[in-house]
């Protein structure tokens, strides 16, 4: 207990903009926490397939977060799980059926996936570990944070797969932009390979952005203890010279 | 009369054609969570076996004998997960009481499987391959659970095969970067290539 509270403290002490920032890049939920990976290999053949998925979550999981919050207080514990997936499921319906009415294409190509936003391990764990814990705007917040950072990792995971697919990013074909579609060509379409495009491809590039990451984090880290040990070391330096300088004060006075 | 080439086609196709994991990209989070160990992804293919067949006909009959006939099908999402949690809290229940033995085995991973998208994705995916229509009312209840068998045996296939390379790959020395889930995951790639070379059999 000694050691969870000085955490709760620190929690509390964050702003609202910590909330809403630290799922987008200290708290990534697919790069970090590794939470709904389904979705992130799935649907992420091309860049706006992958931007439409992290749109409809955006819708869900703030939504589903207040709800949550709101309802927290009057759902016993045993039913807990269930009664947040039928939150989550009504939300996913709405969802659903507003993704096939204003974004049809994009009702298409994510197809089976819309309806499998309802068990995405995102969602449920930030209804049980925050949403369930903290106020309303704090889980709104948090949901909308999350669910972006959620939606630019699998945009940047597209991004990839369709830039070595294709050779090309192409914009409009799925989510209505307002404007034609426009593909943007690169130099890439000589080499392009068609495996990207498939299961294998979104396994290979995951993995490789997953440790691109890691080393990040890993050279980070190793920079801070640098830091840290440097630190350490001008402390000890300091010391060394205070204890020199009064033994010899202390030689003067003793002279 | 439903010829069994239909029966072995399915188990084959869902099997290993269209496997769960590796071509569908459903439960994939269990696939890199349970996979640490032979013993636990057997564990968890066990309890998605029998909770996948299960589930897929119950489903099935509920979609088809009471959504259908209302004209509510479109709440079927809510419908589908509310049958998943509360078999599996019923399962759980059953195997607790009959079995001691099982329910170590098995116990812990029941919870984990109402969050699993391979489930809840072949039950939908099993209205969505229009089986009714095909083979009739009931012969399409015979060919989806047929289905989900072969799914469930699928991912199974892949659990078994992927916690037995991982279990090797913690002996490997791999640069830090990659330690865990990276070469994991770069592994199962390699693994959806070899599964790519399964296609167009039948």
């Amino acid at each position: 207990m000694t050691q969870a509270n000085p955490m709760k403290k620190k929690k509390k002490k964050d702003g609202k903009l910590a909330i809403f920032t630290k799922g987008i890049i200290k708290e990534n939920p697919v790069f970090v926490f590794l939470l709904g990976m389904c979705p992130a290999l799935a649907v992420t053949s091309t860049m706006e397939t992958g931007l439409g998925m992290g749109i409809l979550v955006i819708f869900v999981l703030t939504l589903s977060n207040i709800v949550v919050s709101l309802l927290s207080r009057f759902i016993p514990d045993e039913v807990r799980i269930p009664a947040y997936i039928v939150v989550i499921a009504t939300f996913v319906t709405i969802v659903r059926m507003l993704t096939e009415a204003f974004a049809y294409e994009l009702f298409l190509s994510l197809g089976i996936f819309i309806p499998l936003i309802v068990v995405n391990c995102l969602i449920m764990s930030r209804a049980t570990s925050f949403a369930s814990k903290n106020n309303v705007l704090n889980s709104a917040i948090d949901g909308l944070g999350m669910a972006i950072g959620f939606g630019l990792a699998l945009g940047l995971i597209g991004f990839v797969r369709e830039i070595f697919s294709t050779g090309a990013i192409s914009l409009g074909v799925y989510l209505p932009l307002g404007f034609e579609v426009s593909i943007i060509n690169t130099e890439m379409y000589l080499f392009n390979m068609d495996v990207f495009a498939g299961p294998a491809g979104g396994f290979l590039v995951i993995g490789i952005l997953l440790a691109m990451f890691t080393a990040k984090g890993n050279y980070d880290k190793h920079k801070q203890e640098e830091a840290r040990q440097a630190w350490i070391e001008q402390k000890k330096k300091e010391a060394a010279e205070r204890k020199r300088k009064k033994a010899m004060e202390s030689a003067g006075d003793a002279a | 009369m439903i010829s069994p080439t239909v029966f072995f086609v399915a188990i084959v196709s869902s099997m290993l054609i269209n496997n769960v994991v590796l071509m569908r990209f459903l439960g994939v989070c269990p696939f890199l969570g349970v996979s640490k160990k032979t013993e636990s992804a057997l564990g968890m293919s066990a309890a998605v076996l029998f909770v996948m067949v299960v589930s897929s006909a119950i489903t099935y009959i509920v979609y088809y004998f009471v959504l259908d006939p209302l004209n509510i099908t479109y709440i079927s999402t809510i419908a589908f997960i509310l049958v998943i949690a509360s078999l599996v809290q019923l399962v759980e229940i059953f195997i607790k009481k009959f079995s001691k033995k099982l329910y170590k085995g098995l116990g812990i991973y029941l919870p984990l499987i109402t969050t699993n998208c391979a489930i809840l994705g072949v039950v939908e995916g099993n209205i969505l391959e229009n089986f009714a229509d095909q083979h009739g009312l009931w012969g399409g209840l015979a060919v989806a659970t047929t289905s989900a068998l072969g799914a469930a045996l699928g991912f199974g296939l892949i659990m078994f095969a992927f916690s037995s390379i991982r279990e090797r790959l913690d002996s490997a020395e791999v640069p830090p970067a990659w330690k865990g889930v990276p070469v994991s995951l770069v592994v199962a790639g390699i693994m959806a290539l070899a599964f790519l070379g399964l296609g167009g059999i039948v």
